[in-house]
């Protein structure tokens, strides 16, 4: 596959893995976080994790939409599906988040609630011009990089005159919660941040100085692809190594300082930053979600049901899903992990989407624990192909 | 035959008409529909007998009967490469052929949605005869129902398949040993992909076509090379990833995969790609895994890929020593991890 094979060869990742082994001092830890979902799962999915040296530690950050959702709002998407009888479309991972009362949106469509899972913010709007005697709500949720969909379906739904459609809006913001991390109370030695690949496409890059300028912090920006990964955390090592705290770029095939200014405009145009937003695990975090402009109320499923009222519901007692997100524990650290709580009956959000700690540390990694992990695979029989 | 439809008012109008409630009734419109529709194209001489079940011959001896039922509920009802009709043949010709058994005959079971193009059906059910015909089965016994408009998604149809396995051969889920290798018939997620790209909301372009085929002469043909085939299995719910932890856990035993040598066809590799879907979990519906000893493996391997629906067959991956019963593998990329069971429906990824 063209564009993508590039940036899996085997051989170049056993050159990078060689020289990250060598790049990386014996006598130090490096702590790198991965601030993204997709890293975290490029990491397991490719296996990387074990062709890193035992001192280069990748802790699993809070990048990942659904894993940060807390309870409460998935409450307010599933009473909207079962109580206002509301079309209620969402991307695929959030369906089986656990809500209030061991409900997910999975189990409100088994109810008899009309939840649809689509593929693109597109596919929303078009259900509610294909519908229009039903009211559409759209559970809007990620980072920056999935804003922008949002805001552009907002805008066309105000341009056709749609009058039953609405979002319900759960946009956060990367850096709030970058620093969130950075300040928290007892927080813990982090060498460096491998920055997000997606979200840099449209903030850009020199946002993140304020978090290098402020916390001494090496960040380098990666792509998404292992090959990406290898040479991101090689060049965090070099950083670390050289006692340099800068923004670097190692995505430049899609991340430029300023990022996408049409984007930026468009969500700008469609969205403000709300005073505060709750996070699952970060807690309140001031200025880091976004609400929909009063330009376009109308929208605003908060607005438009308003009995919809948020309300703070508390993890589950033995979910280790925040200390997990604020990269304070591991998976595999959590009493509940693979015993309580799977992938086929999640107990916290990091157990839910491939992006999250949990479930990606159950599905790709829970063999290293175990002592066939160390089985060397080329030793064992090949036919001449 | 022909003096039986002169009861029938007015022949079936198989070009417009469509199904309604008295089509399975138990009447005489129900007599109309098998006879014009599904006799007429499955015609043998057990259908010839007319009654409610089939009188078969016992089958030779040393030999032992395998039978194997399965429900196809396939959406949409015609895809690239195949259809619900052909695919209800495969389904079932391959659950009995991975029991090391030669399928001789299948009963089908047919749920109607009052509305369905009775041209439609004639498509399918003629589709299923050919399929039946190629694979040298015959539908012996069968069975019609009608559901409400609404209650049904056009038609579901339920096979039944029997046949029978000669003297020791005797592949099982749980027979794989520490030792042994795994063989992969051909490229994985062919039939999903298929699938997928058909669908409504998700439409791509795309020359996947579905993998479907009746499996049973492979079968025969790597039986005939005298290796002793620990397992055989079809994977198809739930892919290639699925089958193997199914199989690790009744064996008892874990499974070590490399990914560089799982053959997947470009075009669905890159549909997996932009849907954010793994191949090792997607369904096919014309591909097998076999297990046996290392040392059974390269005649086994061979007179695979001498048979057409094989060619592309590769050694993938061994058997270990592990209580734990993992799927570990091997990436291209030289790191390792696991490969769990299918979680859920597959969900893309957001971001």
């Amino acid at each position: 596959m063209k564009y993508v094979d590039e940036f899996r060869d085997g051989a170049l990742a056993q050159n990078l893995a060689t020289s990250i082994l060598k790049e990386a001092q014996p006598n130090l830890t490096y702590r790198l976080m991965e601030f993204c979902g997709g890293h975290t799962h490029a990491l397991s999915r490719y296996g990387l994790l074990g062709m890193l040296p035992a001192n280069v530690q990748m802790i699993h950050g809070p990048g990942c939409p659904v894993c940060v959702l807390p309870i409460g709002r998935v409450d307010l998407a599933i009473r909207l599906a079962l109580e206002h009888d509301v079309i209620l479309c969402s991307y695929g991972d959030c369906l089986r988040v656990p809500a209030s009362n061991q409900m997910s949106l999975l189990k409100a469509k088994a109810l008899g609630g009309d939840v649809r899972m689509v593929y693109s913010a597109l596919d929303a709007l078009k259900i509610a011009t294909n519908h229009p005697t039903r009211q559409v709500v759209f559970f809007a949720i990620g980072f920056e990089t999935t804003t922008p969909p949002t805001a552009s379906i907002i805008r066309q739904a105000k341009a056709a005159g749609l009058k039953n459609f609405s979002v319900l809006c759960n946009h956060v913001l990367t850096l709030p919660a970058m620093e969130a991390i950075l300040t928290q109370p007892g927080g813990f030695p982090l060498q460096g941040l491998v920055g997000p690949a997606h979200v840099s496409t449209v903030i850009g890059s020199k946002p993140h100085q304020s978090i290098t300028t402020r916390f001494q912090m090496p960040i380098v920006i990666s792509g998404f692809e292992p090959l990406d990964l290898l040479q991101g955390i090689l060049m965090l090592l070099r950083q670390v190594n050289e006692g340099r705290a800068e923004v670097e770029n190692e995505f430049t095939r899609a991340v430029t300082p300023t990022g996408n200014l049409k984007a930026q405009a468009l969500v700008d145009e469609v969205f403000e930053v709300r005073e505060s937003f709750e996070w699952r695990g970060l807690g309140s975090l001031p200025a880091s979600g976004l609400k929909i402009r009063a330009a376009y109320a109308e929208f605003d499923a908060e607005l438009r049901y308003p009995d919809l009222i948020y309300a703070n519901v508390p993890d589950h007692k033995a979910c280790e899903c925040g200390a997990i997100l604020r990269g304070e524990k591991r998976p595999q650290d959590c009493k509940i992990f693979g015993t309580i709580c799977t992938p086929d009956n999640p107990i916290g959000s990091c157990m839910v989407s491939s992006e999250g700690a949990c479930a990606a540390h159950y599905t790709y990694g829970r063999f290293s624990e175990s002592g066939t992990a160390k089985i060397n695979v080329s030793g064992l029989s090949r036919l001449h192909e | 035959m022909s003096k039986a439809k002169n009861i029938y008012a007015r022949p079936l109008d198989l070009k417009h008409g469509r199904v309604n409630m008295t089509h399975g009734s138990g009447g005489r419109a129900s007599a109309q529909l098998i006879e014009t529709v599904f006799s007429a194209a499955f015609d043998n001489e057990y259908l010839r007998q007319g009654n409610d079940g089939a009188v078969l011959p016992l089958p030779p001896a040393n030999s032992r009967l395998v039978m194997s039922t399965d429900a196809h509920v396939v959406s949409p009802l015609f895809f690239p490469g195949g259809d619900i009709g052909s695919l209800s043949v495969h389904g079932t010709v391959n659950d009995v052929a991975m029991l090391g058994a030669r399928p001789l005959w299948l009963s089908a079971s047919f749920i109607l949605e009052e509305g369905f193009a009775l041209s439609d059906l004639l498509r399918i059910v003629n589709s299923m005869a050919q399929a039946a015909k190629v694979a040298g089965v015959a539908i012996v016994t069968g069975d019609t129902k009608v559901v409400e408009r609404g209650k049904g998604d056009g038609v579901y149809i339920s096979t039944t398949g029997v046949g029978y396995v000669q003297g020791t051969i005797a592949p099982s889920g749980n027979r794989a040993l520490a030792g042994d290798v795994i063989l992969l018939s051909g490229t994985i997620g062919d039939h999903g992909m298929a699938i997928m790209s058909q669908r409504e909301d998700l439409q791509f372009e795309s020359a996947i076509e579905s993998d479907s085929a009746a499996l049973h002469e492979l079968v025969a043909t790597m039986l005939a090379t005298g290796a002793d085939i620990h397992v055989l299995r079809d994977p198809t719910r739930g892919g290639l990833a699925t089958t193997l932890n199914e199989i690790a856990r009744q064996s008892g035993v874990g499974i070590v995969l490399n990914e560089d040598a799982i053959p997947v066809h470009p075009q669905v590799a890159a549909a997996c790609e932009f849907l954010g879907l793994d191949p090792l979990y997607i369904a096919n519906e014309g591909k097998l895994i076999a297990i046996c000893a290392a040392t059974d493996a390269e005649k086994l391997l061979n007179a695979m890929r001498a048979h057409p629906l094989a060619q592309f067959s590769a050694l993938i991956g061994n058997v270990i020593a592990d209580d734990a019963c993992f799927v570990q593998m091997k990436t291209k990329l030289g790191g390792r991890r696991m490969v769990d069971w299918l979680n859920g429906d597959q969900l893309p990824r957001i971001c």
